[in-house]
């Protein structure tokens, strides 16, 4: 008790510093209610690998969560780990392949976009961003494997929900309203994610193909196959350079497709999948376990778009929409590639302005889907809504901010201006 | 049954009962209003048959507009509503209060949309779980979560409890299979979250309505994903002489690092009567047999069947049957989803639990629940989704002796705070309703109950929408709850369960 005075104190001591390195729930609490107290913006931040995503907004101090880390708990038996908020997607996944297992949802990385190497950043920010990797349409996005966490409310209260088992229907699903609230909501401190063993073994299907259209109907022939992929990639010939392997025989474009599991049944399956996309064995290359794993890594570190200056929409559609999207889209002469078996496509734009931002997005909303500015050039950011939202779920969004930071103190506007 | 305290009645809202149904009747065609006390009556509980309440009124809505017109003109006027679907719901969720509207969501049966280009089944929320497995099973697709009353319940009913099913160790629970909502809001607002996308931008609306109960919202159409039949699926029925060996038995394949389509474990009392009922050839003289199955390729599958043989040796297995055919694999399931009518045998009465807890606690908690077996001197026979650590004891008791039911009771709210304790959860599926709410404040504080609280009156600031369920009226932990049936008389006796 006497320590925790005594931490408390040394905070408020310090209340007129601008970054705060809280090293435990109580340090984080007591910050946030003080902030409550006197109307104080805080920016929620930790490793800043994601920080350039999300609208610019100000914040009179920032809450650094870089301190408060540290796996609280691993039960590989149980399939859980337990850690702070904190901690670096580079500590737990060392921790997780001592066990071999993993994250199944393969956080996308974004290092490589915005500085040029890999850094996945801390468990805290991939919940708060919710991002998902190459495998999301068979294993679900970051959301489906929280289990539960322990957070800080906008009033500095300790809320907790769910828990570490898998089937828990206790309650309203916080883990799910927090997942992908970019901070806005909760400011997470303990966080329990589900882990899974990793396949023992894959194999990486690559279809020589040159078209479009061609390479949509591999995947989604691929993604309703009993062969059960993990993974489904199309890359424009503009992005092969990127992609130098020995077993990679085929020229022009990539059409890509992971299989994973025991090895005596990933053999069996690709056979099964060339049957069933009436494909013959001189059209195809077979990328093996190593050089599977790098490609898939480099998809989901978004390898293409190193260091890129330019802008990058992030667009989620139905997948039979795909192709009549980037149609209309050709027009503003992108640079693109397809992930997540055509639900996804990355879009490179060297020129960008309101106008065509707005265009896009009408484009992208007629076919159902949503278009998330993940980089944007500075002095346009203000001008733009990185997200989109419509009327009424934007007075639904305002509700829920208020119930959990009735005085918007948590990343005010970093989704939407008033929230 | 014990007394639960239900939200104040509004004896303004009962007297004005003619009013109310000529209101409504200018919403929906008339014949869609039921009041005569015998018509209401049919209403007046779920699957949680212990609770009876009858409606002021029951009204089955047309159309998504009616749907919106109803909850509007029952917010304005202050008149409670409680949503209900296929009525199969085993916590009371459903369950009616004196003056409310019950919005019965029947007429919501019909399949919109098979999108095989975009994997997904546009759905009313009254078509059973069932039904959407069987449009699509002519193209080898299927929906995965298959909670046991799913020739029955409602795929509404299904994102509003957030159901799992047996196989849901692999492939997750309803919010891990649901694409898209229309919601109508308790003030009439009617939304859509989610679509045919994966993911959606902005707060998760979608995986904060799945499991709420019908606290948040309406639920007027459903888009769910499909998925492609497996090559091969394959079941093991498996003998242990002890229930130790078999929990040390699910824990060790988990730890293998195999994750099997479903694992499921019943104790000697349960493996007889189901069997019995059933006559799906289990081992009716071992101490607990486990159900496993998996899935995939026949090398992954044979390869999987492998290791199990092994690690079930390891744990002294009295005996292993594998699966012959799909026809075999469905009749070793057809016993376990029968679990629940079979063991009305056993008893004249008896509560099913829904506990959750870690794997590795299995044996445990076995041993915890023998004990208060013999303190309560109340037989109880055992099923649990093993591979998820989900339990469902029965504890058989006579209603008709008020001491046997307020022991059994306790015994039941005693069950679950040892789940809680060794770090599990006091529902993994049915759902808190009303039946475990008193003893919410387990698992949480008082903010925690607070934060949620504050999201119910973010989106229903007069508390009219299923008001008395989840979230505990008293500040107290009563113990009360738990699903009884009388006589094996549930709503829909035939149904499997869980």
């Amino acid at each position: 008790m006497y320590m925790e005075e005594k931490q408390n104190s040394q905070i408020f001591q310090d209340f007129s510093q601008s970054i705060f390195k809280p090293k435990t729930v109580e340090e984080i609490s007591s910050i946030i209610k003080e902030c409550y107290k006197k109307n104080i913006p805080l920016e929620i931040s930790c490793l800043k690998t994601k920080k350039k995503i999300g609208r610019n907004f100000q914040a009179e101090k920032t809450l650094d969560l870089s301190n408060y880390s540290g796996i609280i708990e691993y039960k590989p038996e149980e399939l859980y780990i337990k850690v702070k908020a904190g901690t670096s997607l580079k500590e737990i996944i060392s921790e997780l392949d001592k066990h071999n297992q993993q994250f199944a949802f393969e956080p996308t990385d974004f290092g490589p976009l915005f500085s040029g190497s890999n850094n996945e950043g801390s468990i805290g920010g991939v919940v708060a961003c919710n991002f998902a990797g190459p495998r999301r349409f068979k294993v679900g996005s970051v959301r489906d494997h929280l289990l539960g966490f322990q957070g800080i409310n906008g009033k500095g209260e300790v809320i907790k929900s769910g828990g570490t088992v898998v089937k828990n229907v206790t309650g309203y699903d916080l883990s799910k309203i927090l997942s992908g609230s970019f901070g806005t909501l909760t400011v997470l401190t303990e966080i329990s994610v589900k882990v899974l063993p990793k396949p023992e073994s894959n194999k990486t299907l690559v279809i020589d193909n040159p078209h479009l259209l061609k390479a949509l109907d591999y995947l989604s022939l691929a993604l309703s196959s009993s062969s059960d992929p993990s993974g489904g990639v199309f890359y424009p010939e503009y992005f092969r350079n990127y992609f130098t392997f020995n077993d990679l025989t085929v020229g022009g474009p990539i059409t890509a497709i992971r299989i994973e599991g025991s090895s005596n049944s990933i053999d069996h399956r690709i056979k099964k999948l060339c049957k069933e996309l009436e494909i013959q064995s001189n059209d195809i290359s077979i990328l093996e376990p190593e050089q599977s794993n790098i490609f898939w890594e480099k998809t989901r570190s978004l390898q293409v778009f190193s260091e890129l200056k330019n802008n990058l929409l992030r667009i989620v559609v139905p997948p039979s929409e795909s192709f009549e999207v980037l149609n209309k889209i050709k027009v503003y002469e992108p640079k693109y590639f397809i992930d997540w078996g055509g639900n996804l496509i990355w879009l490179q734009l060297d020129n960008i302005n309101q106008k065509i931002l707005r265009e896009i997005k009408e484009i992208v909303k007629i076919a159902s889907g949503y278009v998330t500015a993940i980089k944007i050039e500075e002095n346009l950011k203000a001008s733009i809504d990185v997200f989109t939202i419509d009327p009424i779920k934007y007075k639904l969004t305002e509700k829920i901010k208020k119930s959990f930071d009735p005085k918007r103190i948590l990343n005010p506007g970093k989704m939407y201006s008033g929230i | 049954m014990t007394s639960l305290q239900m939200p104040k009645v509004e004896k303004s809202i009962i007297s004005n009962k003619d009013k109310i149904v000529l209101d409504i009747g200018k919403i929906t065609k008339k014949e869609n209003i039921l009041f005569h006390e015998d018509e209401v009556k049919p209403y007046e509980t779920d699957a949680l048959a212990a609770y009876r309440q009858a409606p002021l009124l029951v009204v089955l809505p047309e159309t998504v507009s009616e749907v919106s017109s109803i909850l509007k003109y029952c917010n304005e006027n202050k008149i409670k509503v409680v949503p209900r679907g296929a009525g199969t719901g085993l916590s009371g969720g459903a369950l009616p209060l004196e003056d409310c509207v019950l919005l019965a969501m029947g007429k919501f049966n019909k399949i919109l949309e098979l999108d095989y280009k975009n994997r997904c089944v546009v759905a009313q929320p009254c078509v059973t779980n069932l039904a959407i497995t069987n449009a699509v099973k002519d193209k080898n697709f299927y929906y995965a979560p298959d909670p046991s009353s799913q020739i029955a319940c409602s795929i509404g009913g299904n994102v509003a409890e957030n159901s799992g099913g047996v196989h849901s160790l692999k492939y997750g629970a309803t919010t891990n299979n649901l694409l898209g909502i229309e919601v109508v809001l308790m003030d009439g607002t009617v939304i859509r979250f989610g679509g045919k996308t994966m993911d959606s931008e902005g707060y998760d609306f979608l995986g904060l309505m799945t499991g709420s109960e019908g606290l948040l919202g309406v639920i007027t159409e459903v888009t769910v994903k499909i998925l492609k039949t497996p090559e091969v699926a394959k079941a093991a029925l498996v003998g242990f002489s002890s229930i130790d060996d078999a929990g040390n038995c699910v824990s060790q394949i988990i730890a293998q690092g195999c994750i099997p389509a479903g694992m499921e474990i019943m104790d000697k009392a349960l493996t007889k009567a189901t069997n019995d009922f059933s006559k799906a050839g289990y081992p009716t003289d071992a101490e607990a047999m486990m159900i496993v199955e998996f899935d995939g390729t026949e090398h992954e599958v044979e390869n999987y069947i492998k290791i199990i043989k092994k690690i079930a040796e390891k744990n002294n297995s009295s005996s292993l049957k594998i699966s012959k055919s799909n026809e075999e694999r469905l009749k070793f399931w057809a016993g376990r989803k029968a679990a629940f009518p079979a063991c009305g045998v056993l008893a004249p009465d008896y509560m099913c639990m829904d506990g959750s807890i870690p794997r590795g606690k299995l044996a445990e908690v076995l041993k915890e629940i023998t004990r208060l077996s013999k303190k309560y001197d109340l037989p109880v026979a055992n099923a649990f989704h093993a591979g998820d650590g989900n339990l469902h004891p029965l504890i058989m008791f006579n209603a008709n002796d008020p001491v046997s039911l307020r022991k059994t009771e306790e015994f039941g709210a005693e069950i679950l705070k040892y789940c809680v304790k060794v770090g599990g959860a006091l529902t993994g599926e049915h759902g808190v309703g009303i039946e475990k709410r008193e003893l919410m404040c387990e698992a949480f504080n008082n903010t925690d109950i607070q934060q949620q609280l504050t999201i119910k009156i973010a989106l229903d600031p007069n508390s009219l929408l299923n008001p008395g369920k989840v979230y505990p009226i008293l500040r107290k932990c009563a113990e009360e709850g738990r699903v009884h049936v009388h006589g094996g008389k549930t709503k829909f006796p035939d149904i499997p369960r869980f």
